[in-house]
């Protein structure tokens, strides 16, 4: 669904992904883990338009999308959960779910997917009227992944989705994140937090100083001395 | 049908516009009319303002589009002879190109908030410059008169009649509350709030925010282009002082500030103050205290910074909102 084949990218002189190939197929969940620096966050800026890649190939369903902007992104199926959450706080959860289907293609469909985030976070639909900067920490959260789905995607890219959070809260995002996932969307997610990344997805990248250091069965990838030691932490 | 304040709003347009056409027959005084006509050209200036101030893009420099309005008509009429009516659309294809020139890098470059205030405040002292700089064109900051066309020239655009200007006052007020009712019902409106609130997450869900900004810009400066056109050929003097550089750029901020920039009458009702101010002050210190309105009109804006950031207008209408419908404001716990 999603390949990348020998991606470099960098910011000025400084180059921060090398040679970096990852597939993403349908109804897959896959993780890219890796220390502070490794080039995690570079390698979403590239998959969701932010920045150019210098080189290499960046397909998706067939189409070639490397350095293609934003909106285009967003237009083919590809959303994006950024870090931080980064919500309209001064918006209701309703018009922050409105601007997630700001693409003319997903306006069209803007009452059925509402019912469906609603379905999926009711507490999202109690709280309709409510300013999205006055949700709790875990509501703010469902809003993120509800009005990424807004833009009716078939991948969902996950920034860092646990930074920040409290254990209890990390716990709880993964539920919902796996519930994301049971209704079928393919999910690629970055995440620090290796230990309990890995529990929630199929396949894992281990990046590193902008490499592909590592990859295969999350399962397998846990049982690893040198992940449990320099990541797990067990 | 209860009162919201955009149905007030509305309602009190319309009654205007009701007795609006025979003002200037009831035999208004011309000093009045003239405060009208006034209140009319700055409103709209205004109004073109805060398109692009209410959603974030503050500008301190909008005197830099006035006076490449004014002046581009003023010249082209002095030099060629070239009717107003065509070096209007001139003034504005320049003040488009000034505005992308000035735009383009900022949102390509991520200039945003204060840093894009301070850009656009030196823009706005760059053209005033630069208009003191041409003194053999511009008659340098003496300023210029246009070249008179008699007591009424439809071609010079120049009429001696000011019930004349009271009538393109009005239509001049009127668009710009069309343009501002007609982005604040548009998608874009809902794009710019996006945008305003948070760029990264507005180009998360596709927004496409460089395009956006720009857009805005470049409309918002055309209109004050426009404004700028009309306020010379109504004065039929054009002065670096009056049309450009900061003094100017911070009125235009100052009066829609405190009317309110959130809402349709904002402008209007601050643009009207600020000048009933400025001619009182006028009046009362005469030449006596020079830069007393300024200071006046800095402290003022100081305060309602802080205490009214809706602006008067903006303010009496939340208050209205409140009154009807108290339980609609959610305790936020």
């Amino acid at each position: 669904m999603l390949e990348l084949r020998n991606v470099t990218a960098g910011y000025g002189a400084f180059t921060a992904l090398w040679d970096v190939t990852l597939a993403v197929e349908r109804g897959e969940a896959v993780a890219v883990v890796g220390p502070n620096g490794a080039g995690k966050t570079t390698l979403l800026r590239v998959i969701s338009g932010v920045i150019a890649p210098r080189g290499g190939d960046f397909v998706f369903e067939d189409a070639p999308l490397g350095g293609r902007p934003a909106h285009e992104i967003v237009a083919h199926g590809i959303a994006h959960v950024p870090e931080g959450r980064r919500l309209f706080p001064a918006l209701t959860v309703t018009e922050n779910l409105k601007m997630g289907a700001f693409l003319r293609s997903a306006r069209k469909d803007f009452r059925d997917s509402l019912e469906r985030v609603y379905a999926l976070f009711p507490v999202l639909a109690e709280r309709h009227r409510q300013r999205a900067g006055s949700l709790s920490g875990g509501e703010q959260q469902m809003l993120a992944v509800g009005r990424a789905l807004m833009s009716r995607p078939r991948l969902i890219l996950f920034d860092e989705p646990s930074m920040g959070l409290a254990p209890v809260m990390v716990l709880r995002l993964f539920d919902l994140i796996r519930r994301v996932r049971e209704e079928g969307y393919t999910i690629l997610i970055v995440e620090q937090n290796v230990r309990q990344v890995l529990k929630l997805v199929d396949r894992a990248y281990l990046l590193e100083v902008g490499r592909v250091k590592m990859h295969g069965r999350a399962a397998e990838l846990s049982e690893q001395d040198f992940v449990r030691k320099a990541y797990v932490g067990l | 049908m209860s009162a919201t304040p955009g149905r007030i709003a509305f309602a009190t347009v319309v009654a205007f516009l009701g007795i609006a056409p025979f003002l200037p027959m009831a035999g208004m005084k011309q000093y009045m009319l003239h405060v009208v006509i006034q209140i009319f050209i700055w409103t709209f200036i205004g109004q073109a303002w805060s398109l692009m101030g209410r959603f974030g893009l503050v500008s301190l420099g909008h005197g830099a589009f006035l006076g490449i309005g004014a002046y581009a008509t003023t010249l082209l009429w002095n030099f060629y002879g070239l009717t107003p009516w065509i070096g209007s659309l001139v003034a504005v294809a320049l003040a488009v190109v000034m505005a992308f020139l000035v735009a383009y890098p900022c949102s390509r470059f991520g200039i945003i908030g204060h840093y894009f205030a301070l850009t656009t405040l030196a823009v706005g002292e760059v053209v005033r410059l630069l208009i003191i700089a041409e003194r053999d064109w511009t008659g340098g900051s003496l300023g210029v008169t246009l070249k008179a066309a008699g007591d009424a020239s439809f071609i010079a655009l120049q009429y001696a009649d000011k019930q004349v200007w009271y009538y393109v006052g009005l239509v001049l007020w009127l668009a710009g509350l069309w343009v501002w009712a007609r982005l604040d019902r548009s998608m874009a409106r809902a794009a710019m709030e996006a945008i305003g609130e948070d760029e990264t997450a507005a180009a998360s869900v596709g927004i496409r925010v460089t395009r956006f900004k720009l857009w805005l810009t470049v409309l918002s400066a055309a209109l004050t282009a426009l404004g700028g056109v009309a306020y010379a050929q109504y004065i039929t003097y054009v002065n670096p002082e009056t049309l450009s550089g900061i003094g100017v750029s911070l009125r235009i901020v100052f009066a829609v500030v405190l009317g309110g920039m959130y809402s349709l009458l904002g402008p209007t009702v601050g643009t009207a103050l600020t000048i009933a101010l400025s001619e009182w002050l006028r009046i009362v210190f005469g030449v006596k205290f020079i830069g007393m309105a300024e200071t006046i009109y800095g402290l003022l804006l100081v305060i309602f910074i802080i205490f009214l950031p809706a602006g008067i207008y903006g303010s009496l209408a939340d208050l209205v909102r409140r009154r009807r419908r108290p339980a609609a404001a959610p305790a936020t716990a």
